[in-house]
């Protein structure tokens, strides 16, 4: 079996983030770093290979971004993937989720996978969707915000939380899934790991290569427009203290409870 | 002319989901604003009534697919890729919840479609409609217009109120739709389990919210505690409904329950997205966090950044002797 996890670079967590009002698009200038919703991703392949239900022949990470993703790939490989694939392009630039998935569909073809796996979430874009849109390209079944996930041959059982409660969905391979936070607890990378990564395989893929129609991709391709950005409805901010004397933390919240006669 | 298809979700004994409801009643303003109409999708075991009666909350006409099985995403992108196709429609609006986001991505990608999520708010102009996002935790709103027809719309969750102001009863159409190949390949075994007891936490008036800050599950206890002191209730996030430590039926959120309590005092809880608009519209947000960057601290009342470990314990004991004395 052959797994693909789709990695994101995404601005350090500690960045504050910002869109340039130029371009309209996120600023991703500053420190950048792992998606670490991806990181549960990886931690599901590595449990699968090593449960030892199916035989994993090769856990590849894949990403779509700038020269600078690779740093991405390199910690994806240092948790545990084999090698790495790398779809970066100018034309790319600026796609939006209808034209990001169909790239990553597009890449992902052509490692013909048994089941991608997915983050919940890109820290940065927070669409939560790239995962129905890649599969629906792939013709393959799908299902996000997995947090348990078992492989039997050729199958997969997985449970979520839905609208209702939890759902539990039995699925045909090839499938993508996209997994939640709660599906397991990412390991660290070991220091060889991280000493080692920057000399496993990464191919890097041009769009022409892997058969994209730079038509329906970057802004050209795009279909939807940010027309404004806005600030955000004025709400008058809370207060926000540092505990420093427990005491008089409590006290100070005690009395804020008692004006408002909620106690 | 803003033609619109809503997806209209229902849970197992039929009953349809309040975000669909209020999405079709903002599909019907929207409708009526920019001279076009409104019309829903059902899919699986609709009855003509229950159909039927969307047309109140101003669905002009309701397509029913009977054989799509309800609750899995692509089955239903199948249906309304069809219903879209064949009728021309030149929006697909989503109630905020999981599915809508499954079923508008499959439909982003069968239909080359572009698509906003996490829309709070739809503003109709010269016939096309232009969808409001809040992007990086709410620090910002994109006005976002579509190149594609259709667009596709998929809301938060609460962003749209439920109307009855439709004029009765809609039209009711089937349609026979062949599935794809790979829709037919993920079949639900056990649909919406509640896992642990029933609790009723939408009555209380105090709500405690437990999240992953609490390190671990008996650590509920100090929640526990501050809420009996006070006469409430206890909450929680997903992150630890997931992990076992509290009973779904106390989840908030989007894929919860929505509350609107006089107090919600959220204790170790980061304030993401999906947990906030479940509570957003509580009269008083008071956060414990020990992370100043929290993006609770953002939207609450009084926050204090600090241990929990701490402060809830004295806290409970502070109330207590207050009420005592
Ligand atoms: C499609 C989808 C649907 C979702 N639906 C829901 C939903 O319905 N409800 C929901 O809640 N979430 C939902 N989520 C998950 C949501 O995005 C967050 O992951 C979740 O709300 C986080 O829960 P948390 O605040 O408990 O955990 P975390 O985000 O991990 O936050 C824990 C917080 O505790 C603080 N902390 C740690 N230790 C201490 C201490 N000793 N003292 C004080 N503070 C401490 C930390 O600083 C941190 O801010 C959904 C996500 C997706 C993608
Ligand atoms: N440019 C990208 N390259 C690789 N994977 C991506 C990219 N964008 C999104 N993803 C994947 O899609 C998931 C969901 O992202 P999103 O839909 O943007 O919230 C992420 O967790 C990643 O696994």
């Amino acid at each position: 079996m052959k797994i693909c996890c789709l990695v994101k670079e995404v601005p350090d967590a500690a960045v504050q983030k910002r869109l340039d009002p130029a371009t309209k698009r996120l600023d991703r200038s500053g420190e950048k770093t792992l998606n670490q919703f991806d990181t549960h991703g990886i931690e599901a392949a590595m449990q699968i290979r090593e449960g030892g239900a199916v035989d994993v022949d090769e856990i590849v990470a894949v990403t779509m971004g700038p020269e600078s993703a690779q740093r991405a790939l390199h910690k994806a490989v240092a948790l545990g993937a084999d090698r790495s694939v790398h779809l970066t392009d100018g034309s790319l630039a600026g796609s939006d989720v209808c034209a990001t998935g169909y790239a990553l569909a597009k890449v992902l073809e052509s490692e013909s996978p048994d089941l991608v796996l997915l983050g919940q979430q890109s820290d940065d874009g927070e669409c939560y969707t790239i995962g129905a849109v890649v599969a629906d390209h792939l013709k393959m079944p799908s299902l996000t915000q997995v947090i348990k996930m078992d492989v039997t041959d050729g199958k997969l059982r997985c449970e979520r939380q839905a609208e209702y409660g939890y759902d539990t969905v039995e699925i045909q391979l090839p499938a993508v899934i996209s997994v939640g936070d709660a599906i397991n607890e990412p390991r660290y990378p070991s220091l060889k790991a991280i000493m080692g990564a920057k000399k496993k395989p990464l191919d890097t893929k041009a769009a022409g290569e892997v058969g994209i129609d730079s038509g329906q991709v970057g802004e050209a391709g795009s279909q939807t427009q940010v027309l404004a950005i806005n600030p955000p409805p004025e709400k008058e901010a809370g207060e926000v203290f540092e505990d420093e004397d427990t005491n008089e933390t409590v006290e100070k919240i005690v009395a804020w409870l008692d004006e408002r006669k909620l106690i | 002319m803003a033609d619109i298809l809503v997806y209209a979700l229902h849970d197992d004994e039929g009953n349809f989901n309040k975000n669909s409801l209020g999405a079709i009643s903002e599909a019907a303003k929207l409708a009526s604003e920019t001279g076009g109409t409104a019309a829903a999708v059902v899919v699986g075991d609709v009855s003509d009534d229950a159909a039927a009666g969307l047309g109140g909350y101003g669905a002009a006409k309701v397509y029913r697919a009977k054989s799509c099985p309800e609750g899995l995403a692509q089955p239903i992108v199948d249906v309304m890729a069809k219903v879209i196709s064949d009728n021309g429609f030149g929006y697909a609006l989503f109630g905020g919840g999981l599915l809508g986001f499954e079923i508008g991505a499959g439909l982003t990608a069968r239909l080359g479609a572009g698509v906003t999520m996490e829309v709070t708010a739809v503003k109709a102009a010269d016939g096309k409609l232009v969808a409001e996002r809040p992007v990086l935790q709410d620090s910002a709103i994109v006005d976002v217009g579509y190149v594609s027809e259709p667009g596709i719309i998929i809301g938060r969750l609460n962003a749209f109120d439920v109307n009855e102001s439709g004029s009765g009863s809609a039209e009711v159409e089937d349609v026979e739709v062949e599935l794809s190949e790979w829709s037919t390949k993920a079949t639900m075994v056990t649909r919406g389990e509640a896992r642990g007891e029933d609790v009723n936490i939408e009555d209380a008036e105090i709500l405690v919210g437990g999240g992953r800050g609490l390190g671990e599950k008996e650590n509920f206890k100090l929640a526990e505690d501050l809420a009996e002191s006070m006469g409430g209730a206890v909450a929680a996030t997903r992150a630890v409904v997931d992990a076992g430590w509290y009973p779904y039926s106390t989840q908030i959120g989007q894929t919860g329950k929505t509350v609107a309590p006089k107090l919600y005092l959220a204790a170790g809880i980061s304030g993401a997205i999906q947990h906030k608009v479940g509570m957003q519209s509580s009269e008083n947000i008071l956060a414990i966090n020990k992370d100043q960057n929290a993006p609770i601290f953002e939207f609450c009342d009084l926050g204090v950044v600090g241990d929990l470990h701490k402060i809830m314990p004295k806290l409970t004991e502070a109330i207590k002797a207050k009420k005592g004395g």
